[in-house]
């Protein structure tokens, strides 16, 4: 056991958890943060996904000593900017079914739009081939980032 | 005219809510036998205009927190605004069942749900009308408002507790379908802005005052119990609180989900394997190969069968297999559950409540009304969270920590070795063509897993067939079978439209025309099959390499027909799209429908090429994502949906999309390559 501090969503939070406990977890259950989901807990699908330095990071594989002193932002930090464009297009293409992936896609593609303002379909394929939807919400998400893309959601970056 | 009577047993009013306003409860008659009044819909008009529907059935992605007050909201004449959605706890007596499931929740409420928004709106008008001592006919009802002669105007709101005093009109009238303005048109979910902000309460997301966390191990074999165990390294573990055994597992408890599991990796358990010890998917092959030698239970037949084969001049067999396949919702099973002295209190992601609900009494010895079951949203449904038994670990666990809330959490490896399969099974078809090259003979033997319903649904043919027959031998084989989204007809639908395609080419004809040429008996069937083909250009010649598969299915009240069109390069297929037609009676939100159709797509196209459970010593090999694969986001295909526009009977969305995907990508493939797929999954090369 030891103290971690993690800097989320622009706050600073003392933990008490073993180094090597997930990210997800402290999320999870030791802060009350329910937004970023548990799936797997293998890095295999992207639930759990949270931006580390802005980077979309798989926080079921990711121990919190690492994250620790890390800007993490998890999908409710990047909720609060009520004008996200990226937000904003998920809802107007009514992207989400049973919602449960839909954290780890947003942010998914916010570190893609972050590295590529305007990417193409490969870009979109590669960056969004492993985070996975039962649901079959792919043709939306796509629609939705290029939404995004062309009201300059990948300007200036997200966080 | 659209009137509809209402009587004494199809509607309750509560005249006294707290803080004012009107409020009705409604009976789906179709639902219960119970010749006691059980509305199953509330509906609750408030003075500050908000309009709160209590909707007994669950929303795991498939939109009926939208669609059904959508249907509420068009026959009240309701601002969309002001409509809020309420999720009922599980209440027997209340709401009848609450088994969201068969894509029926539209089409199984549509006519009461119409007839509660006509009440409440004739209520309101009335109460207008006396009000300012009008007639009825002056007023009329739009946005929430009703308006008098002279300008005079007053919400739904201010009138509501007035209407609450009058008396529920014997009838009323229901609107023409060609007046809707809001059915009909793309409704944006009302639970989206939740879910893409991180805030939606899925199951796993319960949080309580001093809660714990538990992860049960059980015997990976089916119906293995608990020999013996050694749980001191597991009571080490930091966060670790208690570790015990409950019915068909040892339950770790810890003050968070990753102890929890920690826990359970180092426990020492021995077990007792069971009867299913060595059973495997070869062995199951084999059980079900030798029962297919014999005749088994008539399910369905017309003429005789087998005479007619016998003689026919051309024949064709065939043989086709397909696995178990998994659930894979993204969300792992889980439940919280909360034991006190005398009550409980359930959150479960559950597509069934009560079942929990009646269990959980059972076990704890509380009668019905001191356990609570609150309905969670829940992260994918497909027929998984039908059955109660995450929640009765819950409930399990709780009650040995009587006193302290605990969430019981499944882990994916959990999830993919102890679901309720859809059924593995082998099948024999055999059919025989008269001169002019139509079936006049077809024979399909089936053998699964029990149940039958769950083997033989969607097996007989839509066809004009004078002789046919479909048995089955139904086995046991120690797997759990359960419902899998669009359950039999997700796999039966395969191998008759596969099926059909082989006699097509057999007897020379074009699998679009040697369809249409039989399907007399079903119209709507027919005009579905030719929108898709119409819009998918069938017919018109594509380059060498490409090829076209069609395929047509009636499941769940709806008509779907599908075009696949694949290209082949270097041995390896490529999807170009999927044309689809459907008609499912009056298209509530065709946003939602499109939505649902993508999704059935690739649920169906993930168990065409990937999903496959299999068993070996009684397990199931697979574990997680990676060894159980779904399909991914850059290999869904193009899919274009088409509503047909109907005045059919409103029918199911979330499954019957699903269906025909599978075949009409193999007679696609079949087209392009000549190579006939007859058993699943099959890859793209």
């Amino acid at each position: 056991m030891a103290t971690f501090t993690l800097i989320i969503n622009g706050k600073k939070h003392a933990v008490d958890a073993p180094p090597e406990m997930p990210l997800l977890w402290v999320l999870r259950d030791l802060l009350g943060m329910t937004g970023t989901k548990f799936s797997c807990g293998r890095g295999l699908c992207g639930s759990c996904t949270v931006l580390l330095n802005g980077e979309a990071t798989r926080s079921c594989v990711t121990a919190v000593d690492y994250a620790a002193e890390k800007t993490i932002t998890t999908i409710e930090g990047f909720a609060e900017d009520t004008n996200n464009p990226l937000l904003e297009a998920w809802v107007a293409e009514d992207v989400p079914q049973c919602g449960y992936c839909q954290p780890g896609q947003i942010l998914t593609a916010a570190s893609l739009l972050r590295m590529k303002s305007h990417p193409t379909d490969t870009d979109i394929d590669a960056a969004m081939a492993m985070t996975l939807c039962r649901c079959g919400t792919y043709p939306r998400i796509r629609k939705a980032i290029k939404r995004a893309a062309s009201r300059g959601a990948g300007k200036g970056g997200e966080e | 005219m659209n009137t509809v009577t209402i009587s004494r047993r199809d509607f309750i009013k509560i005249a006294t809510v707290a803080g004012g306003g009107l409020m009705l409860g409604f009976r789906i008659p179709s639902e219960s036998n119970s010749a006691d009044f059980s509305p199953n819909v509330w509906l609750r008009i408030a003075p500050d205009d908000t309009v709160t529907i209590t909707v007994a059935r669950s929303e795991m992605g498939q939109g009926v927190w939208t669609s059904l007050p959508m249907i509420v909201a068009e026959e009240l004449d309701a601002d969309w605004n002001h409509v809020r959605i309420e999720q009922a706890d599980a209440h027997p007596v209340k709401f009848g069942s609450q088994s969201t499931g068969g894509s029926f929740s539209v089409r199984g409420s549509w006519q009461t749900l119409r007839m509660a928004g006509a009440t409440a709106r004739d209520m309101l008008v009335t109460a207008a009308a006396k009000k300012w001592n009008v007639a009825k006919v002056n007023c009329t009802a739009a946005q929430s408002f009703v308006r008098g002669p002279g300008g005079r105007k007053l919400s739904y709101g201010e009138l509501a507790s007035d209407a609450a005093e009058l008396p529920v009109p014997h009838s009323v009238r229901l609107k023409e379908e060609k007046a809707f303005t809001l059915i009909g048109t793309r409704v944006r979910k009302l639970d989206t802005p939740s879910k893409v902000r991180g805030t939606a309460i899925f199951g796993l997301d319960v949080r309580l005052p001093g809660m714990m966390f538990a992860s049960i191990q059980k015997c990976p074999v089916f119906g293995g119990t608990v020999a013996s165990f050694d749980a001191s390294a597991a009571k080490k573990v930091p966060g670790v609180v208690d570790v015990f055994q409950v019915e068909d597992g040892l339950a770790v408890v810890a003050t968070n989900t990753w102890a929890a599991f920690q826990g359970r990796e180092a426990l020492q358990v021995t077990w007792n394997e069971g009867k299913w010890a060595n059973q495997s998917s070869a062995a199951i092959r084999k059980t079900f190969e030798s029962a297919l030698a014999n005749r088994g239970t008539v399910d369905n037949y017309a003429g005789n069968a087998e005479t007619a084969l016998a003689s026919s001049s051309v024949t064709v067999e065939a043989v086709y297999e397909a696995p178990f396949v998994a659930h894979q919702t993204m969300e792992p099973m889980n439940c919280t559950a909360w034991v006190r002295r005398d009550s409980c209190e359930i959150w479960a992601p559950t597509q069934s409540p009560q079942p929990i609900q009646n269990q959980a009494a059972q076990i704890l010895g509380l009668p019905l009304d001191r356990v609570t079951v609150h309905v969670t949203l829940m992260g994918g449904g497909f027929g998984r969270r039908l059955n109660p038994d995450f929640g009765i670990d819950a409930v399990r666990v709780a009650k040995a920590m009587k006193g302290t809330p605990v969430q019981v959490v499944w882990t994916r490896e959990d999830d993919t070795q102890h679901d309720w399969y859809r059924p593995m099974t082998l099948n024999i078809l055999k059919a025989g063509l008269g001169k002019d090259g139509r079936p006049v003979a077809w024979m399909h033997r089936i053998a699964g897993p029990s149940s039958r319903g769950l083997v033989t649904g969607g097996s007989t043919p839509p066809y004009d067939i004078p002789n046919f027959v479909v048995e089955s031998h139904i086995l046991e084989t120690g797997v759990p079978i359960g419902a899998w989204r669009s359950v039999g007809p997700s796999q039966n639908a395969w191998i008759v439209e596969s099926f059909i395609d082989e006699l097509a080419l057999k007897a020379g004809k074009d699998p679009l025309e040697y369809r249409r040429s039989l399907l007399s008996k079903s119209p709507r069937l027919k005009r579905t099959l030719e929108v898709a083909a119409e819009k998918a250009a069938w017919g018109t010649p594509l380059p060498k390499g490409k090829g076209r598969g069609i395929a047509c299915v009636d499941s769940f009240g709806s008509t779907c027909a599908q075009v696949a069109e694949v290209s082949v390069a270097n041995g390896k297929v490529k999807i170009d799209r999927i044309v689809v037609a459907v008609d499912c009676g009056t298209a509530v939100n065709p946003d939602t429908i499109e939505a649902q159709i993508e999704g059935a797509i690739a649920y169906g196209l993930s168990a065409a090429l990937k999903d496959e459970i299999t068993i070996d010593k009684g397990r199931v090999q697979q574990e997680s994502y990676d060894d159980y694969r779904m399909l991914q986001f850059d290999e869904m295909p193009r899919v274009e949906v088409h509503i047909i526009p109907s005045t059919e009977p409103v029918g199911g969305i979330g499954e019957p999309g699903l269906p025909p995907v599978a075949p009409a990508l193999c007679n696609a493939i079949f087209m392009a390559t000549g190579r006939r797929i007859r058993k699943l999954p099959f890859g793209l090369g």
